[in-house]
């Protein structure tokens, strides 16, 4: 399987609360909350890490779930949410400006 | 249960203020006659302290926020305040009046990812908008606003204030969001002027209109369930609270004053002074909001619609006491279900009260 890169689009607003996140589509209000598990995904989609390496080095190892699992239930996560424009997926590193990161100069 | 109400309710037990109505500016290029602001700059916060206080919100846990005024466009720096905003990734709502709002202006709000404006309408027609809003040829900047909105694929909302000067033109109005392709809300409450001034109360729609619109189908969904006489009330209905403000919402003026709410005045503190989370956890004013339950309020306790009733506590702060009646709310749940409020039954009718309204707190401190 090619590597994957994902993005925070810039079109959401989000917000996290105790250990989940909020997460919304300015495109077409659709409105998801985050598990723990989840929100660490979301949280290092700067586009520039590989997914694999996020589900490796974030996932399996702090939340101790062994890594087909966790591969499986992230790409599940991840499709639901670039369905709805929330996360943006490319096989490439993603250069657009991503949500909650400062722009550099 | 929504996931947005779980949310909120997450936010309660959290103590967390979810959502935050912040007016930028209170002058406007419109002089609604109904209006409660007073539109001279007193002292509005720069933008930098803007920016300070929205990063303050959105550490404080601010997730929905409406920015709105006066007219949001009067200020030169509003775009940046929504960059802002948006860089803060809040979920950013704009209440405008959309005059100043062309094809640039409305390229730009979809560019920042705004995800709502809302817009105010008074009647389909001309004469009776703009008579209003005494500004002349107001409706059609407004409509031309709501068409540039939508062809940038923005969600937009018409708000339709009801009161003696537009009555009858609410069904024109839905009309004209239907044709519009945008979502229709009625709004019936008319509040007192900043200044005290009570004599925009005349507005107020009177209660055979009220009944009308109650048993409009397309504005209450099934006429039959709402109107229905309220049952009777359980223990969750008495240990519950009026509603969020104070406890999930908080309202921030130009000026930088903190209050429950845009229409509950009771002075909660100020951000020159303090940092909000400060105020949010620390204010006896939120304290003793947050402590009332439905048990707690002086005659809406022993009312039979203490349990559906839409009592205002604000509007019950300025006739005189944040636990007591909402005279307002008393009129609309007669008018809707036909059984009169204990608090009508007591007064032999609606008494209006001397009315206290939000006053910058610099003023009076």
């Amino acid at each position: 399987m090619s590597e994957q890169y994902i993005a925070r689009s810039s079109s959401i607003a989000a917000r996290t609360m105790g250990a989940e996140t909020m997460v919304m589509s300015a495109l077409d209000s659709t409105f998801f909350t985050l598990n723990e598990v989840a929100s660490v995904i979301w949280e290092a989609a700067d586009g520039k890490t590989p997914l694999s390496r996020i589900i490796s080095e974030r996932v399996c190892r702090d939340f101790e779930i062994d890594a087909d699992s966790a591969t499986r239930d992230a790409l599940e996560f991840v499709e639901e949410l670039a369905k709805h424009g929330i996360l943006l997926v490319s096989e490439q590193p993603i250069t657009t400006p991503v949500a909650g990161a400062e722009p550099t100069a | 249960m929504s996931l947005i109400v779980e949310m909120n309710q997450k936010a309660m037990d959290l103590g967390i203020p979810l959502s935050v109505h912040f007016d930028i500016t209170y002058r406007c290029n419109e002089r609604c006659v109904h209006c409660y602001l007073d539109h001279d700059d007193l002292g509005e916060m720069t933008t930098a302290e803007i920016e300070d206080v929205l990063d303050q919100l959105a550490d404080a846990g601010v997730f929905f926020l409406a920015l709105s005024g006066g007219e949001v466009l009067m200020r030169r720096d509003f775009f940046d305040i929504v960059e802002h905003a948006r860089r803060r990734l809040f979920n950013v709502k704009i209440k405008t009046n959309g005059v100043m709002i062309r094809e640039p202006e409305a390229r730009r709000l979809r560019q920042l990812g705004v995800e709502q404006v809302q817009i105010s309408v008074y009647s389909h027609r001309p004469e009776v908008h703009d008579g209003i809003t005494k500004l002349p040829g107001s409706l059609r900047r407004t409509i031309e606003a709501i068409r540039f909105l939508k062809l940038q694929g923005l969600k937009v909302s018409m708000a339709n204030v009801l009161m003696t000067a537009n009555l009858f033109d609410n069904q024109g109005v839905m009309s004209l969001a239907k044709d519009l392709g945008v979502s229709y809300t009625l709004d019936p409450t008319i509040t007192p002027k900043i200044d005290g001034n009570t004599a925009v109360l005349a507005l107020r729609a009177p209660g055979a209109e009220l009944r009308r619109v109650f048993r409009n189908e397309e504005l209450v969904g099934n006429v039959a369930e709402f109107c229905a006489p309220p049952s009777a009330p359980d223990e969750d209905v008495m240990d519950g609270y009026p509603c969020s403000a104070g406890h999930t919402s908080c309202y921030i003026s130009p000026y930088g004053d903190v209050f429950p709410c845009v229409q509950f005045p009771l002075p909660s503190g100020n951000l020159r002074r303090e940092k909000f989370v400060e105020i949010w956890q620390h204010s006896s004013a939120l304290k003793e909001v947050r402590s009332i339950r439905a048990r707690d309020l002086t005659t809406c306790s022993t009312c039979s619609h203490v349990g559906s009733c839409s009592r205002c506590p604000g509007l019950a702060y300025m006739e005189g006491n944040m636990r007591g009646p909402s005279s307002a709310d008393c009129e609309k749940s007669f008018q809707r279900t036909g059984i009169p409020s204990a608090n009508m039954l007591q007064q032999g009718g609606i008494v209006d009260r001397a009315l206290v309204q939000i006053r910058p707190l610099s003023r009076t401190n």
